[in-house]
């Protein structure tokens, strides 16, 4: 079952779905043909297809909006806030190509703050998931929930074999006492294949797929951060705002002292196709095991200075 | 200025760029090939703008605001001179900075584009600001006719024509279709000279892929003292390739090598290439 199937089969189910898009028909081109008038394409208007989810959602509606995330988040981001946000209503926003899978669209459709934006509206809630087989074993969770949610949209194939999916709890697909790294999205699979490259050289190396960072796994976090000399937050979004943040904001609340060395963005990143720019951005498995594997040892030799040198 | 069978030949060349530039990952070929006779007209034959002049506050502005289209734009500035042809060769390649949308990186293009619908205010803040200082020069902006869904497109149109913003023309590439759908089959926007009027711009309607017919129309700018223009031109999406001509899945178009040889051909020829590659739909 792919992700369009998904949601025709929740929309058969239950009446209260309605379909949206600012004409991003990419992924449920086949639906308005099923749904008929439960599918409502508002053409390239944001703002509007944001408002009018608005009025379907207090009708009763549950509407499930598609269009390109920086569009989606940042064009009618105050109408999110405005409308959905203050009234708390199911509003689902599905946003596609963020952070990397706009390849090389350029810094125009490059949504990498969308998460920071998302995670400042109260009430809003935020699922990244880490392949389309993740995304299908969360949907329905996320559209049954009462609150609004921000989907960071991905259909790629998944690497690894999930496990049941819950809000607020992330995957701990492993655990390493020397480096855990904390990802979320499709640079799980480039995440796993650094943890392999880095245990192949002996590093005992932990992966943890977020899954939704609103709300989020806070234990996972702790323990990751009490259980291994390094944590790596890796993500393709800027670096204020997102998981690094949340990461830091968690631990300074609880009072944990950790080394964290963030993979993030500092600015637009380089268009190109998405290996090329994974390749140029230094965000493939070689690209991030070799960064962690640097930092760890510095981190070794300076704690051998500090126990040693006095 | 050159005869209308250069222009011609210029077309066919810059066309021909947009074929090459459509592989190994592709490009928005359908919507570039439809305004591309409107860009050889502007950079040869209308615009004050060159490769020397591009920083002389008094040049003519060109602002590409349904940005996708930029290969045609590529392809232009390579023949007029603003960029070495064989830079096309880095489309997409992270040594350089042509990918799917516009941006300042390259000689020629003054501002960034693929969000819709905000360069019409650009424009419009370029525009009043030559007015102060009283200069002649123009500016010119492209839109896509899916792109007038956009609501600050219209914000735009209302307060250009409030400060009497005659040095703005808006161009309108209307061929009809946005991503994979037709115009009128989604959110209609006819009938659309009525709606620009009522906007209190003039309007202009030509043939986008006749010469003299753009040279009419471009030489009564300013339509109306005090009042923006806007030249509505009739195009085909995907023109020069009978084979993609106004289909609604060839807008982003990825051909195999074999295919940009046989099209490369079929612009010359017109017969139509059987082409294999899958239609994609982007967004």
């Amino acid at each position: 079952m792919n992700y369009e199937e998904l949601l025709l089969k929740l929309a058969e189910e239950n009446d209260k779905l309605i379909i949206m898009t600012a004409e991003n028909r990419a992924a449920i081109r086949n639906l308005p043909s099923k749904i008929k008038d439960r599918f409502i394409d508002t053409g390239i208007a944001e703002q509007t297809m944001v408002g009018m989810s608005a009025g379907l959602a207090l009708r009763g509606r549950i509407p499930v909006l598609h269009a390109l995330s920086t569009f989606l988040t940042m064009r009618a981001f105050e109408f999110i806030r405005t409308d959905i946000g203050i009234s708390g209503l199911p509003v689902k926003l599905v946003g596609a190509v963020a952070g990397f899978l706009s390849e090389a669209n350029g810094p125009t459709h490059q949504a990498i703050e969308d998460i920071a934006l998302m995670r400042g509206i109260p009430g809003m809630n935020i699922f990244c998931p880490s392949d389309e087989e993740e995304l299908i074993q969360g949907m329905p969770a996320v559209i049954n929930d009462s609150h609004p949610w921000y989907i960071r949209y991905n259909n790629m194939s998944a690497s690894v074999k999930h496990t049941e999916f819950e809000i607020g709890k992330a995957e701990k697909l492993s655990t390493g006492t020397d480096i855990t790294f904390l990802t979320y999205g499709f640079l799980l699979k480039e995440v796993i294949a650094a943890a392999d490259i880095l245990r192949s050289e002996g590093i005992s190396t932990g992966v943890i797929n977020m899954r939704t960072l609103k709300p989020f796994d806070s234990n996972a976090i702790i323990q990751a951060a009490k259980e291994s000399t390094l944590i790596v937050p890796v993500e393709d979004h800027l670096i204020t705002g997102g998981l690094y943040s949340v990461i830091c904001e968690t631990l300074i609340q609880n009072h944990i002292q950790a080394e964290i060395m963030p993979v993030a963005l500092s600015k637009w990143f380089k268009p190109s196709l998405l290996a090329s720019v994974l390749e140029y951005e230094g965000y493939t498995g070689k690209a991030l095991a070799n960064k962690s594997l640097v930092k760890f040892q510095e981190l070794k030799n300076s704690k051998y200075e500090l126990t040693h040198g006095r | 200025m050159k005869s209308i069978i250069e222009l011609e030949d210029v077309s066919l060349r810059v066309r021909e760029h947009i074929i090459r530039m459509s592989t190994d990952g592709g490009c928005f070929t359908g919507a570039s090939l439809s305004c591309t006779d409107l860009l050889v007209y502007l950079y040869f034959n209308y615009l004050n703008i060159n490769k020397d002049n591009l920083k002389d506050p008094e040049r003519d502005y060109l602002f590409l605001s349904k940005g996708h289209d930029v290969p045609a734009l590529y392809g232009t500035l390579a023949e007029a001179g603003f960029i070495e042809k064989d830079r096309l060769k880095n489309h997409l390649k992270t040594n350089d900075y042509l990918y799917w949308h516009p941006n300042v990186n390259i000689p020629g293009i003054e501002f960034h584009s693929g969000s819709l619908g905000h360069l019409l205010s650009v424009a419009s803040g370029v525009a009043v600001e030559c007015k102060i200082k009283k200069q002649s020069n123009k500016v010119v902006i492209v839109l896509g006719d899916g792109e007038l869904n956009e609501g600050s497109i219209w914000e735009a149109c209302l307060v250009a024509s409030a400060y009497k913003l005659d040095n703005l023309v808006a161009v309108v590439d209307r061929n009809q279709f946005q991503a994979n759908l037709k115009t009128e089959d989604l959110i209609p926007i006819e009938p659309l000279e009525r709606k620009f009027e009522s906007f209190g711009w003039y309007v202009e309607t030509c043939n986008g892929h006749d010469f003299e017919d753009l040279d009419k129309s471009f030489s009564n700018i300013p339509i109306h003292k005090n009042s923006p223009s806007v030249i509505i031109i009739d195009t085909i999406r995907g023109k020069g390739l009978p084979s993609i001509e106004a289909r609604a899945d060839r807008w982003f178009c990825n051909f195999s090598h074999d295919e940009v040889d046989k099209l490369i051909e079929e612009l010359r020829t017109q017969h139509k290439t059987e082409l294999k590659s899958e239609s994609l739909w982007v967004r």
